[in-house]
C-alpha cells in the first residue's frame, strides 16, 4: 500500500434538516479523524455522503432494482472509502429508514472489512443504546469492523450542564475518531471484497460438484 | 438477425380504463399477439412461464403447438422455460413434441425463474437455483443426444435405460439460449454448451449485462466454438412507438407509471435515460436499437417486450404493426457493416445442414462440441 497515497473517509449522514445536529456530529468526527492522521502526516479526503438529497433515488433503486447516477457515485463512495463514517437521527427507537434503506442497496458484501464508526442523535440521552442495539448489529451484519466507541449525541450534549461526569461528547468524539484513525492505518482499503465477473468457476468444476459419490 | 417479440403473459389492470381482462382473455389475447408477429413480419415468438398469479402462461408448450398450428414460419420460443422447477425429462419430450408438430420452428431459453414460493411448490430449494441449473440442464443435453440413458445425480431419480420420445426431429435438438439478468455462472454454462446466451435488458442499465455477455462471449472462444465474435448473442429490449414522440409519451406514461415491475418508482424520462426502454417515434426507437450493437456487438436475435403493464390488445397490435415498419429498416441497417464471419442465429435448418456436413467430413466455421 503506498503510504502517500490521501486515505479515503466516507461521511453518511442521514440528517433532514437544514442545518442538521446528524450532519454536525458527522462533520465533528470527520474532522477529529481527519485531524488525528494528520498528525501522523497521513492525508485524508474527506467525502460527504447527504442521504436527505439521494432519498428518492434511494427509493427508487428499492423498486426499480439499479441505481440512478448520483446513487451510484455515493454507492461507490462508500464502498471504496477507506474508511466509513455513518450517523443517523433516532427515529421510532431506531436509525431512520431512510439510513437503512441507503444500506439496504448497497450489496452485503460490499463492506466486508471496513472500519466504521457508527454516530446517532436524538432529542433525549434515552435513545443512545440505538448505536449498541440497532446500528452495531447492522453493521457486523454487514462484516464492518465497527469501532468500540459509537457517538450518541443528545440535544443536551450540544449545551453543557457544567456536570463533568455529563459533558463528555468531545471527549467521545475524540475517542472514537482516535479508534478510527487507528483502523484506517492498519487496514487501508478496508479489505472489502470488490465485485468481480473474473471470478467465475470454470464449467467442469461446477459439473464435478454435482456428481453423486 | 432475428427479431421478435417476449411476452410475460401478466394480467394487469388498464390503468387508464381501470377494466382488467379474465384469464381467457388474456391467453386468447397472446395467441392473437402471437399470429400477428408473424403477419407483420418478425420471425420469433417466445411466451414466459409462470406458476402464480397475475401471470397465464403456466403451460408453454400446450400454447406454442397452438400458435405453431396457426403459423407458417414464426419460430417458437421461450423466455424462459424453468430448468430448475421443471422436470428436464418432461422438458426434452414437450420440446421434442413442439419440434415435430411444427415442423422445427421451435428453440428454448433456459431460466430460474425468480420466484422464490415457486421452488417448494415443486419440491425444490432456491438456495440450490444454480446448482439445479446445471444439473437438469447437463441431463437434458444428454436425453435429446443419446437414444438410451444411464443417470444419476443429485435432484433427481436415477434413469436406467430411459429413452426420452419422441427423439428430435431429424436427430437434431432444439437450438437452447440461456437467459440471465445476474448469474455469471449462466453465462458459463452457455458458454461451454456453445449455446446461446440472452441478456434480457430490459430492467437495469446496459454497463450491466455488457459484463454477462463480455463472459460469454470471452468463455464461448475459451471452449473452442469460435471467436467471441461469433458466439450466439440474444437481447431484450422495450419500446412503445407513435408516429409522433410526445404521443408516444402521453399515451405510455399511465402505464409506464403503474407497470407492476418499476411502476411508481423512476420517471419515464429518468427509466428511459438509463435503461434500454425507448419511448417515441420510429426514428427514435431505430436509434436507440442500433446502438445496441455498439455496446454489445453484432448480434444474433432481438426480442421486444410489448404486450406488459395493462395496455389492452388492440393497442399491442397497433404497435406490432408499428414494430413491423421498425424492424424492416433495423433489418437493413444492422446487415450493413455485419462481418461475414458473424453467424446468423441457428435454426433447424441450419443445425441440420451442419450436423450433415459434419457427418460428411466437411469442415464447418462453426463446431459442435460434445461435452
Amino acid at each position: 500500500m503506498n503510504p502517500g497515497r490521501p486515505l479515503r473517509l466516507a461521511v453518511v449522514s442521514a440528517g433532514l434538516s437544514t442545518p442538521s445536529a446528524t450532519r454536525l456530529l458527522a462533520d465533528r468526527l470527520a474532522d477529529a479523524t481527519r485531524r488525528q492522521l494528520a498528525d501522523e502526516n497521513r492525508e485524508v479526503e474527506v467525502q460527504v455522503v447527504e442521504l436527505r438529497d439521494l432519498a428518492v433515488d434511494i427509493a427508487n433503486h428499492l423498486v426499480s432494482g439499479f441505481p440512478a447516477p448520483p446513487l451510484a457515485e455515493a454507492i461507490e463512495t462508500v464502498t471504496a472509502a477507506d474508511g466509513l463514517i455513518a450517523v443517523t437521527p433516532v427515529f421510532s427507537a431506531s436509525y431512520s429508514g431512510l439510513f437503512k434503506s441507503f444500506f439496504d442497496v448497497i450489496d452485503n458484501d460490499a463492506l466486508t472489512g471496513k472500519p466504521v464508526l457508527a454516530g446517532a442523535t436524538g432529542g433525549t440521552a434515552r435513545h443512545s443504546l440505538v448505536l449498541e442495539h440497532a446500528l452495531r448489529p447492522l453493521f457486523a451484519y454487514l462484516r464492518t469492523v465497527v469501532v468500540p466507541t459509537a457517538v450518541y449525541a443528545a440535544s443536551e450534549d450540544w449545551g453543557g450542564s457544567g456536570d463533568p461526569l455529563t459533558d463528555t461528547l468531545p471527549t467521545r468524539i475524540v475517542r472514537a475518531a482516535g479508534e478510527l484513525a487507528e483502523l484506517m492505518r492498519q487496514r487501508p482499503g478496508g479489505s472489502a471484497v470488490r465485485p468481480a465477473e473474473e471470478t467465475v468457476v470454470p464449467f467442469e468444476q461446477q459439473l464435478a460438484a454435482l456428481r453423486p459419490e | 438477425m432475428q427479431f421478435g417479440i417476449f411476452t410475460v403473459g401478466d394480467v394487469t389492470e388498464d390503468p387508464t380504463t381501470g377494466t382488467t381482462p379474465s384469464e381467457h382473455e388474456r391467453i386468447k389475447a397472446m395467441v392473437t399477439i402471437a399470429l400477428k408477429a408473424e403477419e407483420v413480419g418478425l420471425d420469433v415468438f417466445a411466451t414466459g412461464e409462470h406458476h402464480n398469479p397475475p401471470f397465464v402462461p403456466s403451460s408453454p408448450t400446450t400454447m406454442l403447438g397452438y400458435v405453431a398450428a396457426r403459423t407458417e414460419r414464426l419460430i417458437l420460443s421461450t423466455s424462459t422455460t424453468l430448468i430448475t422447477t421443471n422436470d428436464p425429462v418432461k422438458i426434452a419430450e414437450d420440446f421434442a413434441m413442439l419440434q415435430h408438430l411444427s415442423g422445427g420452428r421451435v428453440d428454448v431459453m433456459m431460466g430460474r425463474g425468480n420466484t422464490g414460493p415457486v421452488y417448494p411448490w415443486f419440491g425444490q430449494d432456491i438456495r440450490q437455483g444454480i446448482p439445479l441449473a446445471i444439473e437438469n440442464y447437463a441431463l437434458l443435453h444428454r436425453l435429446w443426444r443419446e437414444d438410451v440413458v444411464d443417470w444419476a445425480g443429485k435432484f433427481r431419480t436415477p434413469l436406467q435405460g430411459f429413452t426420452s420420445t419422441p427423439r428430435p426431429l431429424d436427430g437434431v435438438p432444439p437450438f437452447v439460449w440461456h437467459g440471465s439478468i445476474r448469474s455469471p455462472e449462466i453465462a458459463e454454462q452457455a458458454a461451454y454448451y456453445g449455446d446461446g446466451f440472452f441478456a434480457n435488458n430490459i430492467f437495469w442499465p446496459k454497463d450491466h449485462y455488457q459484463r454477462l455477455i463480455d463472459l460469454y462471449r470471452r468463455r464461448y472462444a475459451h471452449y473452442g466454438h469460435g471467436t467471441p465474435e461469433q458466439a450466439i448473442v440474444g437481447l431484450g429490449g422495450q419500446v412503445f412507438i407513435r408516429p409522433n414522440s410526445q404521443d408516444a409519451v402521453r399515451e405510455f406514461r399511465p402505464y409506464f407509471d403503474n407497470a407492476p415491475v418499476y411502476g411508481h418508482g423512476p420517471s419515464l424520462e429518468d427509466f428511459t435515460r438509463d435503461t434500454p426502454l425507448t419511448v417515441g417515434s420510429p426514428q427514435e426507437v431505430i436509434e436507440k436499437t442500433l446502438t445496441f450493437r455498439d455496446s454489445f456487438g453484432d448480434y444474433q436475435r432481438q426480442l421486444f417486450l410489448m404486450d406488459h403493464a395493462g395496455l389492452p390488445l388492440k393497442t399491442v397490435l397497433d404497435q406490432l404493426d408499428q414494430l413491423g415498419e421498425v424492424v424492416r429498416v433495423l433489418r437493413a441497417e444492422f446487415a450493413e457493416d455485419r462481418p461475414a464471419t458473424v453467424p446468423d442465429a441457428p435454426t433447424h435448418a441450419s443445425l441440420v445442414a451442419r450436423r450433415d456436413a459434419e457427418a460428411a467430413g466437411t469442415d464447418t466455421d462453426l463446431q459442435e462440441v460434445t461435452p
